[in-house]
């Protein structure tokens, strides 16, 4: 005889995780933020990236970009929780509407010496990443893009003396001509 | 039009806008002004409570048997700590709730002053929504929004932070206005065509049942009434849920009783079994659904509900309709009307005779006794003696409280304030002071478990104060018997910490508190003990010493789904032993 489940199976039943993009429109106002990040630790699901600033200062609202991933069904939570928030204007899955516009900004820290110092400048330059701080021991490369960008930028420099990196998280905008 | 006043003065401003006419509270330092603004007149009443939970449960109660705004005023620090549990109560049980608190001075705010505590991030998760005002010129406004947020869409509770620099600062009061909030607007009306897909789906079901909830209480008596209609226009079946007893009435033959893991055998077997599930204003709740891939296989699923979140939560829908439930019924009722459907008669019948095989099974069958009360009889009893009068229901969490749900038949909306999501032991005592608040000529009765009343057990101490006749009906049988059945079912029977060794004598405690003890322990004093206690016009502790051994039956065990049930009248030691697999056993 095969063993019962329990509803704390369900998430073990084969739905692929799938990772959205959403922008989410809200009330400038204090602990907004805190809401929003409360509802993803205290429901459990997960943020890969959160991006937020004041967009529109008149209105006072700010535009979070938060990357999450799950099974479709709790991407669907995910976008009707955030809706519930009362400062919470509009919450767009950008994911949905199609293949977004979608920004990152890092600043990368490289030592090193001889041709590896040499090699970084030439892959800063492949990849369109401009120094934004230099000595003799050191570069700081500014560098914009996709998310796949930065990551391979981020692991070319690995063997040739990475030190630190500093990542602004994604930002993200819908294709063509229409507002969220 | 705008005036000129203090803060505090603003705090009693915006109740009497708002027609608050009691208000539930305890004071400390930071709200000492508005205390001194209560105390400059009488029109608004304060209900002293003896602590802070109190205080929202009674509020609770107050709310859930009038369908107003239950209001709350407590004190910085340990006063809002206090409130959490009935705050996170509120918020599983939609309902609406405005809760005040002081907070320390702004200036001192992080600074870890003397009953200082991050009230706002401490009631965030536990809210629908709170602000701390630090402008004394927004403070009318978020209020008069607090009472908005807390009684539209799903209802919820709202705390409002106001630290007691802004309670002194004058600033200009903006009165009620109607202009629409700037990002929150709940949906309310139904989407047509989901509607007509729904009604379509009816139309051809052959095994079709309703299967309602509390968002038919929170939504109001026309919700009751259009449900009752539309209910009795197609012939279904209906079940409810615990939070949704008393919007149909229980004495009607179209009523399976509740379901879920207490529920009738009736209603989960026609959950498992129906072919159209039309679920209005119920969450599919853990409790409900039991193991959530065995949930009703073969059913296409309507749900409605005005929150969105709640949809495709725990199990995929068919049919999907954001908006109130009184008026999407009202929606739903005129297409079925304008539809004209040809029900399938046959099929229906075929459905209702099986529906009665299942009924025949008289799932909530117990043995009486001669010798000793049993807690399934004090509760029919209860009900039958009770009959006659105006009747208003609270009940603590436990075994008692699942009886009660079974035995009891409730025939009208907001008769019925249970603790149904958080499960709050403690709950009934103080929800009971708030609903004869608000129904100071009703009989209202706390069944009570002997466990769960010690937990609030010093609002006995407020009753007395405000000369509140009600009614702690106990059921004594010196367990925490839920905790003991569990104990049974999955720990061998070793009753680990859940005997109280110590209890009080109960008829002492109620003279203690200025109220009146009675005590039965022979089935043969209880009728007469029952109808001393209506007939006293005081609180009353009522010591009902029950069988300590009875368990609360059918069940459905963790982990198994609707069409499991263990019954328990032919119950053996070993079918006990086996009711829960080694999976349902992590589940609570």
């Amino acid at each position: 005889m095969s063993q019962p489940g329990s509803a704390y199976s369900l998430e073990k039943r084969e739905e692929k995780p799938e990772r959205h993009t959403m922008s989410v429109l809200v009330d400038n106002e204090p602990g907004v933020l805190a809401r929003v990040i409360g509802l993803f630790s205290g429901r459990g699901y997960n943020i890969d990236s959160l991006t937020v600033s004041e967009t529109e200062h008149e209105a006072h609202l700010s535009r979070i970009t938060v990357v999450t991933s799950g099974p479709p069904m709790v991407i669907e939570q995910i976008k009707a929780q955030l809706e519930r928030l009362v400062p919470v204007h509009s919450v767009t899955d950008l994911t949905v509407l199609g293949n977004p516009v979608e920004r990152e900004l890092a600043l990368v820290k490289v030592a090193g010496k001889g041709d590896k110092r040499v090699e970084a400048l030439r892959l800063a330059e492949a990849f369109r990443a401009q120094v934004i701080d230099a000595s003799i021991e050191h570069f700081t490369f500014e560098i914009t893009g996709r998310l796949s960008k930065i990551e391979q930028f981020i692991a070319l420099m690995q063997p040739l003396g990475l030190v630190e990196v500093s990542r602004t998280g994604l930002a993200a905008i819908s294709r063509g001509a229409e507002r969220m | 039009m705008s005036r000129t006043m203090t803060g505090a003065e603003m705090v009693l401003q915006v109740l009497a806008d708002q027609g608050v006419e009691h208000i539930f509270g305890y004071p400390g330092g930071a709200v000492l002004p508005i205390y001194d603004e209560l105390f400059k007149q009488d029109r608004l009443k304060h209900i002293l409570v003896r602590h802070e939970q109190g205080a929202v449960h009674a509020a609770e109660g107050y709310a859930r048997s009038t369908g107003k705004v239950g209001c709350v005023l407590v004190t910085s620090g340990p006063g809002a700590t206090n409130a959490v549990t009935g705050l996170t109560d509120a918020l599983m049980d939609s309902i609406p709730i405005v809760c005040i608190t002081g907070q320390v001075p702004t200036h001192l705010i992080g600074n870890d002053a003397f009953q200082e505590c991050d009230t706002v991030g401490i009631t965030r998760p536990c809210t629908k929504h709170n602000y701390l005002v630090k402008d004394v010129n927004a403070l009318s406004r978020v209020l008069h929004e607090a009472f908005y947020v807390a009684r539209t869409g799903r209802p919820g509770p709202v705390v409002v932070d106001i630290p007691k620099d802004i309670q002194f600062a004058k600033g200009e009061y903006t009165g009620l206005t109607n202009s629409q909030h700037k990002s929150y607007n709940p949906q309310t009306e139904g989407d047509e065509r989901a509607i007509a897909a729904a009604v379509e789906l009816m139309a051809n079901a052959k095994r079709p049942l309703f299967y309602t909830g509390g968002g038919i209480i929170n939504s109001g008596p026309l919700a009751s009434e259009r449900l009752r209609e539309f209910v009795r226009e197609t012939g279904f079946p209906i079940t409810s849920t615990l939070m949704g007893l008393g919007a149909y009435p229980a004495s009607d033959k179209q009523w399976l009783g509740m379901l879920g893991m207490h529920g009738t055998f009736e209603a989960n077997n026609a959950m498992h079994d129906c072919d159209v599930m039309i679920c209005i204003g119920a969450r599919f709740d853990d409790r409900i659904t039991g193991r959530v891939d065995a949930f009703s296989p073969e059913s296409k699923k309507i749900h409605v509900d005005i929150d969105r979140s709640s949809i495709n939560k725990n199990v995929k829908v068919d049919v999907p309709i954001v908006g109130d439930c009184a008026r999407v019924l009202e929606q739903m009722i005129a297409a079925w009307r304008a539809k004209k459907p040809k029900i399938d008669k046959p099929a229906l019948k075929s459905w209702w005779a099986e529906i009665e095989r299942w009924r025949a099974r008289n799932c909530l069958h117990y043995r009486k006794r001669d010798d000793v009360i049993m807690p399934q009889y004090a509760i029919e009893r209860l009900y039958a003696l009770t009959r006659g009068y105006d009747t208003y229901i609270t009940t603590e969490v436990g075994q008692h409280q699942m009886w009660a749900a079974q035995l009891f038949k409730f025939e009208e909306p907001n008769r019925w304030m249970t603790s149904g999501g958080l499960g709050t032991m403690g709950y009934g005592l103080p929800a009971a002071v708030g609903v004869q608040v608000a129904h100071p000529d009703s009989l209202v009765i706390d069944i009570a478990g002997e466990a769960s009343v010690l937990m609030t057990m010093q609002e006995m101490s407020t009753a007395a104060q405000y000369d509140l006749p009600i009614k702690i009906f106990i059921l004594n049988n010196e367990y925490m018997g839920m905790v003991r059945q569990w104990q049974e079912l999955l720990h061998g029977g070793r009753y680990s910490h859940s005997y109280t060794a110590a209890l009080p004598d109960f008829v002492k405690l109620a003279e203690a508190y200025q109220g009146v003890g009675i005590r039965a322990e022979k089935p043969s004093e209880l009728d007469d003990a029952i109808r001393e206690m209506i007939a006293i016009k005081r609180p009353v502790i009522f010591d009902c010493r029950v069988d300590k051994h009875a368990n609360c039956f059918p069940m459905i065990p963790s982990g198994e789904a609707h069409n499991h049930m263990l019954m328990g009248d032919d119950l053996t030691e070993e079918d006990l032993e086996k009711a829960i697999t080694e999976e349902g056993k992590v589940m609570v």
